[in-house]
């Protein structure tokens, strides 16, 4: 079966980023940019569905500006067999993304598509779950396990209070969660091998989808920041404040 | 403006993240609905129906929503969400799961984890783990919107007496099966809404000590968190990460012992009133937003603790 996997590049997850003077966004100058963590384990996830010798194409797709090609030529690195960008202007909003897939994979037809459950720049969670639902196909986000018997998949997942297992028949979707496996990293020579296979470009009008603003971006600001309090040299010392200071307890 | 609230619930009780839900529809301002979708839930939309400022029940009753899949409870809320102004979820995994289905099926953009209410059309939420905060404005008629709890207070569960309205079942079989459900049963307080928090990390060690981040909860009748790491090492369960990832906690006091302070955990946390750091690094970067911070071995604090409670 044909798995396809969305990957999304986005700020590295331990720089800390800084809002720009003019409150306009946050600012990307310069800042180190990689594969979102959840779609490196949705990349990981198909990998391993091709390497117990279930999947057996993995197709990577990202929906941004010529430089998310980076992060399809990692997820080539990783094991993709082949991977589309779809070129929009960058940051497009998740509805219109879902669009832009949903369109593309009425086109190429694979059994299972994995996404990440939130990309940690937008904190959004909600682009996999749109694409199923224009897919009108089944979901199960937020997965920490997953196995496949003949038609069925069977998906574990996190939720508030532990975790809920769901089947459902293919074509499916899956968002990631952090426990569903550990990615590996690229090797050299993968990542060699990986500047030989195909990258193709699409674009909205051949997918035949054309973008539309929902919400507007006002400002953004930089939260309120905490003051660090004072250090206590004592066990004792911290009980009296939470007593009689805080009076928290 | 109409606002249609999805209640969270188990078919038996009313979830409180609804009452903070309720809250920013209250901010929104206008009449407001809330919609129970369940099985055998009476019980819930009669709590629905008590809560102050709610205006009509609906009640949509069916062993098609018994685990409030997000497909067939999708389109049901679509369908109806079609004479609101609004829809609102809180932002737990039920509301992140199922609302964007619901946006998507309507034809717009779901804004998600709002944690003001500017005015009818622009809200705030965090981006970026917490590091900036958008304000958005949508364009779209109808506002698809998850409700992050810890920024609005509950509103009161009683004072209302609202009709309940049966709405008719979406009957469209589904490609997806509930199969089964592991929930943890403890008599702490809901880590999401607790007034006290306990959080473990990394340097508990392993799952055998983690036990004294339980004693200690147990000590103050608090919930239970912790870190990513804690949880991957498999000391303690998934539903108890705290971050920008796991459950947002704002409670009056967070413990944080044995945890560096990741900016992805401090996303989950640092809107907590009181905030103490307990751990044997002064270098540790929570000590930064730690209202009291003790340096010390955790194995020799915590017990020392648990005696002077
Ligand atoms: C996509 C993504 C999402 C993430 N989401 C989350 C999230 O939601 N929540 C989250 O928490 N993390 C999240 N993380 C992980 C985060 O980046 C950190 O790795 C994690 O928070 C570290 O956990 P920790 O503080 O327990 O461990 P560490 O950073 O290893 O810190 C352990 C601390 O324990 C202290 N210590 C050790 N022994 C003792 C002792 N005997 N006494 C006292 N102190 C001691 C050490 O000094 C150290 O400060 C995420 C990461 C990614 C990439
Ligand atoms: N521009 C994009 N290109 C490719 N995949 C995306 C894009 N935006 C979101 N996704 C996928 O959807 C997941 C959830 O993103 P979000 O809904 O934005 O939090 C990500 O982890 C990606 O797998």
């Amino acid at each position: 079966m044909k798995v396809l996997v969305t990957v999304k590049r986005v700020i590295d997850y331990n720089v800390k980023v800084r809002v720009k003077a003019d409150h306009s966004d946050v600012d990307l100058a310069n800042v180190k940019m990689a594969m979102n963590p959840f779609c490196e384990i949705a990349v990981e996830a198909a990998i391993r569905l091709k390497e117990a010798g279930i999947a057996t194409e993995v197709v990577a797709v990202s929906v941004g500006s010529a430089s998310c090609q980076e992060q399809l030529r990692t997820a080539l690195a990783l094991g993709a067999d082949r991977a589309i960008q779809i070129d929009t202007p960058d940051n497009p909003e998740s509805l219109e993304v879902a669009k832009l897939l949903a369109a593309l994979i009425q086109a190429e037809q694979p059994s299972l598509v994995i996404t990440g459950k939130q990309a940690i720049d937008t904190d959004n969670n909600q682009t996999g779950q749109m694409l199923a639902a224009l897919l009108d196909w089944p979901q199960a986000t937020f997965a920490s396990a997953i196995s496949l018997s003949g038609e069925q998949l069977e998906v574990t997942r996190e939720v508030d209070g532990g975790l809920q297992t769901l089947s459902l028949s293919l074509p499916a979707l899956v968002t990631t969660d952090l426990r569903l496996n550990e990615p590996r990293y690229a090797s050299l020579p993968n990542i060699m091998k990986a500047k030989k296979k195909p990258l193709e470009v699409k674009t909205p009008a051949e997918l035949g989808v054309s973008l539309k603003a929902h919400t507007r971006l006002i400002k953004v600001e930089a939260p309120a920041e905490r003051q660090a309090g004072i250090k206590v040299d004592s066990v004792e010392a911290l009980v009296d404040k939470l007593r009689n200071q805080a009076r928290v307890i | 403006m109409s606002i249609l609230v999805i209640a969270e619930h188990d078919n038996r009780a009313l979830n409180s993240v609804t009452l903070n839900a309720l809250q920013a529809a209250k901010a929104i301002g206008g009449e407001i609905q809330v919609l129970v979708a369940g099985h055998h839930c009476q019980a819930v939309a009669e709590q629905a129906a008590a809560v102050a400022g709610v205006s009509k029940v609906l009640l949509a009753d069916s062993p098609a929503y018994e685990h409030r899949l997000a497909e067939p409870l999708s389109k049901l809320i679509a369908t109806l969400g079609k004479d609101y102004s609004h829809v609102l979820a809180p932002a737990s995994t039920s509301g992140k799961n199922l609302m964007p289905r619901v946006a998507a099926l309507l034809d717009v953009a779901q804004i998600s984890d709002i944690t003001a209410v500017l005015s009818s059309d622009t809200f705030q939420r965090p981006i970026y783990a917490g590091n900036a905060v958008a304000t958005v404005q949508s364009l779209d008629a109808i506002k698809v919107l998850t409700v992050r709890s810890t920024a609005f207070e509950a509103v009161a569960a009683s004072g209302g007496a609202a009709a309940v309205e049966a709405v008719t079942a979406s009957a469209v079989p589904e490609r997806s099966r509930f199969v089964s459900e592991a929930l943890a049963v403890s008599d702490r307080p809901n880590l999401g809404s607790a007034k006290v928090v306990v959080s473990g990390g990394r340097g508990l060690g392993s799952a055998e000590n983690f036990a004294l981040i339980e004693q200690l909860a147990d000590k103050l009748g608090a919930a239970v968190g912790a870190s990513r790491a804690a949880v991957d090492a498999g000391f303690t369960a998934n539903d108890r990460q705290v971050g920008q990832t796991g459950t947002i906690v704002a409670p009056e006091l967070y413990l944080a012992v044995g945890i560096s302070g990741a900016i992805q955990h401090l996303a989950g946390m640092k809107e907590s009133k009181i905030i103490v750091a307990i751990n044997k690094d002064p270098e540790a970067p929570i000590f930064q937003v730690a209202d009291y911070g003790l340096v010390a071995d955790l194995f020799e604090a915590v017990p020392e603790l648990m005696r002077q409670l």
